[in-house]
């Protein structure tokens, strides 16, 4: 990360050359942002007369991000729900225990699903963590109908009054069309109770060019409404992160840092972006 | 896995074969774009420029032949092919069992890289080649990740050492320790420690980890990384290499379409090979690693040798001397031996995996028809014909309004899937027919084998030369 800062560093005070512009696409690849997001990125500093560039790269940046807002949806009036979805292994169970602690920290109350009914023990992880955190939790057997517990979660939910609803599932590969569909599932059985307000892609930050298959196919079977970008407290640059939201014009609401269940927090592009060339 | 690279491979290859003449201006120019696709694959970029380097420095070596060649596309195509074999491991390598019993084999890698599933994978493998594996829970980090182990170990029935609960209660080095100790006692021939994920950066639990190779002292230190990595691969891949100096990888999640790319960079950067492949949701989606099949399968190529091996494997010999010696005395083929050929397909896995096998299978069109293949296809078609009477699997033509009526109660299909059945069936064996006098195909999927329409004899103008052809 630090060889970004050190390209800016070096920039603000000497003029450009063709070398260097190089170097700098180099590092955004480097960084996970992609070949066609680099580029686009390397106009802008070509195109500059070296003074202000760190400045006029992240304008660049945010300014091909997307417009909505990236704070959770919230109804205090109902239920709001959240569904959580993403390929296997990019931290979906830790990330409901997460949401649901600052959720709770913030004064709401939440009840979660646990609709991983595939993967042996799932269920048991974040049980582990709703008692840690002290929050309800509905579970279904092994093997259930993942839609049918999602369903009894959100009747539970709404009986004893919690302000959110978080349903974790199971991680699913985005090019098994079924295991796609088993989702578009889940959302139809449970929006005969309580609409679904947030669809959270979980995606792991160090993850290549494929998150943006990935969150496509996502976004195709379920229509997303935010990213949660997990695992940046590694090496990685996350770049790929930004690389989706510009593809899809979906926000990154959170970030995930560490296994801590307080290491998770608001996205904020300009902050990410500062850190990423300092 | 590598289905985009290969996708982006031809696109490359096809510029070129577009081109008669080929110079140096050519072959950089298919360098460029070789180096293009291997950035869009996550290979990592310092390892996709040494990759192009070495293509063109060998293709300008051998220019003076390539100009010459018939076909230079192909010759270029062979040298990026060798170089890929080259560092994906070339001839590949085995697991190295130890001499004095047991075996110890240790996994590490970033979080939900897919450890804990592979341990599971891994340890099925080796049991059904005739080992006796023990399982150790060393994951005493993850939330519940013990649980996970043991569950998947009673589900394949491997003897399992968990004696901590984990979730951050005990000390792995010591899990590690007695876990060896207790296979030494229980003669099991193999150990698979399951280590927490960590990052590569964590010092702390990278120190960890060292503490129980140290201890366990392993003849195998696993690396496990997910194909969906990105540039990062080769930072982590070094950070473990230089924590733990492992011996070889595991790439997981290879089911998916991540370009890869991955796989290539660790290869190269840390000159480690891929031991094993984890490719599906099942115990039994895990092979060794083939570097040639590897790159022929980046290059779209094909996987040939893999589909005729798991023919093999499936299909006894002697059900398949039957059905030959069957065809050949030109008896005709019954709904009976079509319920066998439906088991031995069934055997081999999922219909859209072995058909992925096939060359072209990674073109953008066919890779839609396969993800719309379904299996249960082959379910429904099985319960349809297991509902018929020995009679009518031998006679189909008996088969009147009645009988489909009750088959399709019998197997709680609509009678119209039954007449699909019975004329799909017709026309297999019509084809069948039609291949014993030359041609081939499979005899079961008309709809993708398209028969092959009997020779038309050639007729010469010549009445004499016409007259001993036609005596023939």
């Amino acid at each position: 990360m630090g060889r970004l800062g050190d390209f800016f560093a070096k920039f603000n005070r000497t003029k450009i050359t063709p070398e260097e512009l190089v170097n700098f696409s180099e590092l955004l690849i480097d960084a996970d942002f992609g070949r066609s997001y680099a580029e686009q990125i390397l106009e802008v500093a070509k195109k500059s007369d070296g003074s202000n560039l760190q400045e006029r790269v992240i304008d660049s940046i945010i300014e091909s991000l997307s417009k909505a807002p990236r704070n959770l949806a919230s109804h205090p009036e109902r239920l709001t729900t959240f569904l959580i979805a993403g390929v296997n292994g990019t931290g979906k169970t830790t990330t409901v225990a997460k949401i649901a602690n600052k959720l709770k920290l913030s004064g709401k109350t939440v009840t979660l699903a646990a609709c991983d009914t595939f993967r042996a023990a799932a269920v048991d992880q974040l049980t582990t963590w709703a008692t840690r955190i002290g929050v309800p939790i509905i579970v279904g057997k092994e093997n259930a109908d993942p839609a049918s517990v999602a369903f009894s979660a959100a009747e539970k939910a709404i009986e004893n009054g919690s302000d959110v609803l978080i349903i974790d599932t199971a991680g699913r590969l985005h090019n098994k069309e079924n295991l796609m569909q088993e989702l578009g599932k889940i959302e139809r059985v449970v929006s005969k109770v309580s609409p679904i307000d947030e669809k959270l892609f979980i995606l792991d930050g160090t993850t290549g060019q494929n998150g943006i298959e990935q969150a496509k196919v996502f976004h195709e079977a379920i229509g997303i409404s935010g990213i949660v970008v997990t695992k940046l407290d590694g090496s990685a640059g996350g770049g790929i992160a930004l690389a989706v939201e510009r593809d899809l014009q979906v926000p990154v609401k959170l970030f995930g840092f560490g296994e801590g269940v307080a290491d998770i927090s608001e996205f904020d592009p300009d902050r990410y972006l500062r850190n990423l060339f300092t | 896995m590598f289905e985009s690279l290969s996708e982006k491979f031809q696109s490359a290859f096809a510029t070129l074969r577009g081109r008669g003449r080929i110079g140096e201006g050519e072959i950089s120019v298919v360098c460029d774009e070789i180096r293009n696709a291997l950035i869009d694959s996550d290979v990592a970029r310092t390892v996709a420029d040494k990759f192009v380097e070495r293509i063109q420095l060998e293709a300008s070596a051998n220019l003076d032949s390539i100009k010459l060649s018939t076909n230079p596309s192909q010759e270029i195509y062979s040298i990026v092919q060798r170089e890929l074999v080259r560092i994906l491991g070339g001839a590949g390598r085995r697991l190295k069992f130890a001499k004095n019993p047991p075996t110890i084999i240790m996994l590490a890698g970033l979080q939900g890289s897919g450890k804990t599933t592979l341990a599971g994978k891994l340890s099925n493998f080796l049991k059904e080649s005739g080992n006796t594996p023990l399982l150790v829970a060393a994951d005493l980090q993850r939330p519940n990740a013990v649980n996970q182990l043991s569950v998947i170990a009673n589900g394949i029935d491997i003897p399992i050492f968990a004696p901590q609960p984990g979730n951050g209660v005990g000390d792995p080095v010591e899990v590690a320790r007695e876990g060896v100790a207790l296979a030494k006692a229980k003669f099991h021939n193999v150990v698979i420690i399951d280590t927490a994920g960590r990052l590569g950066v964590d010092e702390e639990m990278m120190e960890q980890i060292r503490s129980i190779r140290d201890v366990v002292k392993p003849d195998e230190i696993l690396f496990v990384v997910d194909a969906m990595i990105g540039q990062d691969a080769i930072r982590t891949a070094q950070a473990f290499n230089q924590g733990v100096n492992f011996d070889a990888i595991v790439i997981t999640k290879m089911d998916g379409d991540a370009k890869g790319g991955a796989a290539l960079s660790i290869t190269e950067e840390t000159k480690k090979p891929i031991l094993f492949i984890s490719n599906g949701e099942k115990t039994s989606d895990f092979d060794y690693f083939y570097p040639e099949r590897m790159a022929s399968r980046i290059l779209g190529l094909g996987d040939i040798q893999t589909l005729a091996e798991q023919a093999k494997r499936v299909v006894d010999t002697d059900t398949a001397k039957r059905l030959e010696d069957k065809f050949l005395s030109g008896q005709s083929f019954t709904l009976e031996d079509f319920l066998e050929q439906i088991q031995a397909m069934q055997k081999m896995g999922s219909m859209s995996k072995v058909l992925g096998l096939l060359p072209g299978a990674n073109s953008a069109s066919m890779k839609k028809q396969l993800a719309a293949i379904d299996d249960n296809e082959l379910v429904r078609t099985k319960a349809i014909v297991q509902s018929m009477t020995p009679q009518e699997r031998r006679e189909p033509k008996i088969l009147n309004g009645s009988r489909r009526v009750r088959i399709a109660n019998g197997s709680g299909r609509t009678v119209t899937e039954v007449n699909n059945l019975v004329d799909r069936f017709d026309a297999a064996a019509k084809m069948m027919k039609q291949m014993k006098n030359g041609g081939g195909g499979l005899p079961m999927a008309p709809q993708i084998a398209r028969p092959v329409p009997p020779k038309k004899k050639s007729r010469s103008g010549n009445p004499a030369k016409r007259a001993q052809e036609e005596s023939r």
